[in-house]
Formats: C-alpha cells, structure tokens, sequence
C-alpha cells in the first residue's frame, strides 16, 4: 500500500503568543516549531499500516525552510522519503493550499492519503477534505481505526457523543485521522541516521504551476479574545490563593 | 440577498445545534434586511421539517431522497449543490457539527468556494459579514471576510448561538427532490453504535473536578481524585486523559465526550481547547487552576489561580476540608 501522510509544521503547543505589529499573524521569531500533533497521528496511523501490510509511506509538507526539521522527524520516524513544498503559506487560503498539497501528488499513484483531522494552529478542519475532492477520491472524517478490506478499506469513525460508526470505500482514499488513537513511537538513533539519507523531493509553487490566486476568505486581523467573563484571579502562596478560592466557592458561589 | 440554515437531523431527530444555526441566520437576516430560510436532508424528513412551520423563516426546505438516509459526503454535497443551483442563496450557515466537518469544506470546493469554519461570532461591517472564529486553539481570534463571489458558507461552533432565541412565525414547507444516483456514492457507511453503556451519568453531578494534561502522570490523578472526594463532586477529564487511558472514556467532557452545566466546575491543568469548553461553558460557576495565564480556560472561569498545581491541589483539599 503507498500511503501519502500530509503534516503540517505548527507552533509548539505550549508556546506564547503574541500578536505581530501589523496585527495579521503571530510574532515567529521567537517560536519552536513541532509537527502539528493530530498529523503526527496520521503518521503514525501510516508507519502502522505499513508495517502490517508493507508497500511506503512519504511524508508531504507544505511550510517554509524550517519545515525541514518536521520533515526530517517524519522521516527519522520511519517515512520512506518526503514531498517538502516550500512556501510561505500566508498567501494560500485552505482552497489554494489543498490545490499545492493535490499538485505535488500528481504523479504519486498513493492508494491511501492520510492527515490530521485539523491543525492546531489554523484549526480549520478542512485541508484533508479539501484535498480528497480535488483528487476526486472519496474520503472519511474523524478516524480512529483503519482495516484493509476486500474492496478496499473499512475505518472507524467518531461521531459525537460517544458514537462511532465503520465505513467502507474502495482505494484510493483520504482519511483525516483523530488525535491520540495509538501511542506515538519516538524516533530511534537508527532512524534519525537513516533519515539523512532519505530522499526529499523539493518543490514550489512556481514549479508546481499553482499560484495562490485572489483568496476565498481573508483573514483581515487576529487579536487576543476578549475576556467572555471577569475572572477573580487570586494570588500569594499556594495556600493563600487555595483559602481565597474556597471562600468564594462557600460564600459567594455557595457550592461548597 | 438570502440566507440558508442547513440544519442536521439523524434518524428524525434533530441536532440540537441546529436552532442554534437557525437562530443566528434569523439575526444575521434581521441585520442583512432580508430573510433566512431553513433546509433539512434525509428521508422521510418532510414531517420533521413541518416543526419549523411556526418559525420566522420565508420558506422550509425539505430535501427527499431516499440515498440520503444514511449520510454520505457524496450524497449531501450532490443534494445540495442542487438545492443551491434551484434556491440561490448567498449565505448558507450549518452547524458545526462532526457530520457538517465531514462534507462543507468538499461542498465548498465542488463550487470553488471556501468555507468558514467554526464560528464563535460576527458582525456586519458596511453591509458584508465579518466571522470570527478562533486560531491556536482558542488563544487568539480572527475575523475573516469572504473575496470574490458567493456563495458563503460558514458552520457555527456550538454554544456561539441561543437555541431558545429562535423567534417564531409562519413558514410553509416545500419538499425538494433531488436527483442522486446509487453510483455518485462511494463510501458505505453501517451502523452506528457505542462502545459500552455509560455507568457514568456526569450530567447529573452537581460538582465536577476535572483533570487534563497539566496532571503529568496516570498516578497523580489521584491527587484530583482525593478533591474531588473532599468536594463530593465526580471525577472527569479532557480528552487525552482518557485517550491515555488514565481514566475510562465515559469520563470525557466535551465535544466527543459529555456535556455538563454543573454547578460547579473545577477544571484542573486543562487549557481549554474549544473542543472542551463547549462541554463544559454552561456550568453555574467555573473555577480553573492552570500555570498558563493566557489558558483559554481563563475565558470562562469565574475563579481562577495561576499556579503550579501540585502545589495548588493539596492546599485545596485541606481548605475544603477545613470549610465543611
């Protein structure tokens, strides 16, 4: 099976955050950056499958030059080699960006295209449905599980509530994988060896003949939320600030 | 300029998010000076859609066919591309539910449009709609603008709208039929089902103490669990807790798990991702302890201690302890 696992480089989770000057994006400078965990997910989903049924796994990343590092984890992890678009995304609304992603796919012949079912720092939700209609390849949502199947394969999928359901459908596919389905393996000394002499294909917009073109939707501003409720913050030693908090949850809230 | 709700039901009943979408394309119809019409997809779906009659809306979609029984992303997107060719609406809002994030992005796409997803809010801005929706897992938010020509499509983040605001009227309903054919459909989807009975009822707990990553270890849960204890309230958490297997999915609040309106809710080293407060922000009060001051949780708590907690907890305990 040839599996495609689309990542995405994001800002680290636990990162600060603070609002560029020009008030359009986040301050980069002073960012770490990590594979954006759902997509490490799909990747490992992929490495899994792999593993049980043979065939390759390319990792395919669309970011700048420092998407290199998630590029090179994916393949210390064990991708067979890597597809890196570099390019400044800013520019590429989901539309544009999923038409890079289809672009760089051309070719590949994959029978299984996975990703995260969203990024956490855009958080739309959307690349991997986008990119399965492009290929014109049916897709499903929200994957907790993948079996092959006679004609092609069967997935688990989450619905809400505590609901799943299995859906079948014939290769090649899309599946956007949920996060936290299976323990994440770490790269092995072996793996980040072997990663440096991986193959990574290096593409553009301008080589792939895809430009970001006039933008769907914009994203005219980004600020810090406004506060929905005032919270009483208290503060002093942690026996302090515990003595204040029961106080108001026995006289002010009444709940103690 | 018109507005369209699609609205989501399952085997005849309806999503509850779905008069929340109803009503906020009432109140952008109402600031657009124009009307919101109402759609709902299935089989056997006309009777349901009749609960709309007395709704303010200018018309009721109901679209019949039989290969929308059980959703699939290639069936609804035909229907509706069908239902926006015939019905020409400019704005068309859905719930922002896991069946609405399965199919609008591929919709959008088939129409070479790009969906909005996952609004908290909006407002109108020299007659267009500017949505605000959240970036960074609910850290920083952005307005967008939807370019070119319409449609728009946009879904709503459960909880941004009041169902009970939904305002009432007369609205006839008219059955659309689209055409699908058994071929255009290449996923088969089966039952669906749930991985064991729930003995957990956390809808009922009138305290929670919820944990989340903050807590580090499977062995330190038992620190939450020795205050919930002191609280006499029940134990839950944030889902890679229980994606750890820390604590059994029954346990789980938020968006793939409960949702709970306790009277209080004690939310322990959780930042507050989206998916999580729209299971818990309708909770009387909400305290949070986290070490991150700018922790989405923040939003909505009432109280708040910015802190190690391991320090905070054990502190807690023993002035709960002392308080009863």
């Amino acid at each position: 099976m040839k599996i495609v696992v689309a990542i995405k480089q994001v800002p680290a989770r636990d990162s600060q955050l603070r609002i560029a000057p020009a008030g359009k994006w986040i301050e980069e400078s002073d960012l770490s950056y990590e594979i954006n965990e759902p997509d490490a997910y799909a990747l490992e989903a992929g490495l899994q499958l792999k593993e049980r049924h043979g065939g390759e796994v390319v990792a395919l990343c669309a970011g700048p030059a420092r998407a290199a590092t998630a590029i090179r984890e994916a393949l210390a992890k064990g991708a067979d080699r890597a597809i890196h678009i570099e390019e400044d995304m800013a520019a590429f609304d989901p539309l544009a960006g999923a038409r890079l992603l289809a672009a760089a796919l051309q070719g590949e012949n994959a029978d299984l295209i996975l990703t995260g079912l969203q990024s956490d720092d855009l958080g739309y939700g959307q690349t991997g449905v986008i990119l399965a209609e492009l290929l014109a390849v049916p897709h499903a949502t929200i994957v907790m599980q993948v079996e092959q199947s006679a004609g092609g394969i069967r997935v688990k999928r989450e619905l809400e509530d505590g609901w799943f359901q299995y859906v079948e459908m014939p290769l090649p596919a899309l599946l956007t994988i949920q996060s936290g389905i299976s323990k994440l393996r770490y790269a092995t000394l072996m793996g980040i060896k072997k990663a440096k002499s991986k193959e990574v294909r290096r593409v553009t917009a301008e080589s792939l003949g895809v430009a970001a073109g006039p933008p769907g939707v914009v994203l005219e501003r980004i600020y810090l939320p406004e506060r929905r409720k005032q919270t009483q913050l208290f503060t002093g030693s942690p026996k302090e600030a515990a003595a204040q908090l029961v106080e108001k949850l026995k006289f002010e809230a009444r709940v103690i | 300029m018109s507005i369209l709700a699609v609205l989501e039901q399952r085997s005849g009943q309806w999503n509850r998010m779905s008069f929340e979408t109803l009503a906020a394309a009432q109140q952008l119809a109402r600031e657009l000076d124009t009307s919101a019409s109402a759609a709902v997809l299935g089989h056997g779906v006309t009777a349901l859609a009749g609960e709309l009659a007395s709704k303010q809306l200018a018309r009721i979609y109901a679209i019949e066919h039989e290969l929308l029984q059980d959703y699939t992303p290639d069936a609804y997107c035909a229907a509706l591309r069908q239902a926006i060719a015939q019905f020409h609406p400019d704005i068309l809002l859905f719930p922002h539910t896991y069946q609405v994030r399965d199919f609008l992005p591929k919709l959008a796409t088939s129409l070479s449009r790009v969906a909005v997803s996952d609004v908290i809010a909006h407002r109108i801005d020299n007659g267009a709609v500017v949505f605000v929706r959240q970036l960074f897992q609910g850290k920083v938010s952005a307005d967008y603008r939807f370019a070119g020509e319409g449609p728009q499509f946009a879904s709503l983040q459960a909880g941004a709208h009041r169902a009970d605001q939904v305002a009432a009227g007369a609205a006839s309903v008219e059955v659309m039929r689209p055409e699908i054919a058994p071929a255009e459909i290449r996923t088969a989807p089966r039952d669906l089902f749930r991985e064991s009975q729930r003995a957990v009822d956390l809808s009922a707990a009138e305290i929670i103490v919820s944990v989340g990553r903050g807590i580090k270890e499977a062995d330190n849960i038992a620190l939450v669990q020795r205050l919930a204890d002191a609280l006499g309230g029940e134990l839950a958490a944030s889902r890679p807790i229980c994606d750890a297997g820390w604590l059994p999915m029954e346990r789980q609040v938020g968006s793939s798990g409960q949702t709970v309106t306790p009277k209080l809710y004690l939310a322990v080293g959780i930042s507050g991702a989206i998916q999580h407060l729209v299971g818990m922000k309708g909770s009387r009060t909400v305290a949070a302890i986290n070490k991150d001051p700018d922790a989405p949780i923040f939003e909505v708590a009432d109280y708040g201690i910015v802190g190690d907690l391991f320090q905070i907890v054990p502190e807690l305990i023993a002035a709960v302890e002392k308080a009863k």
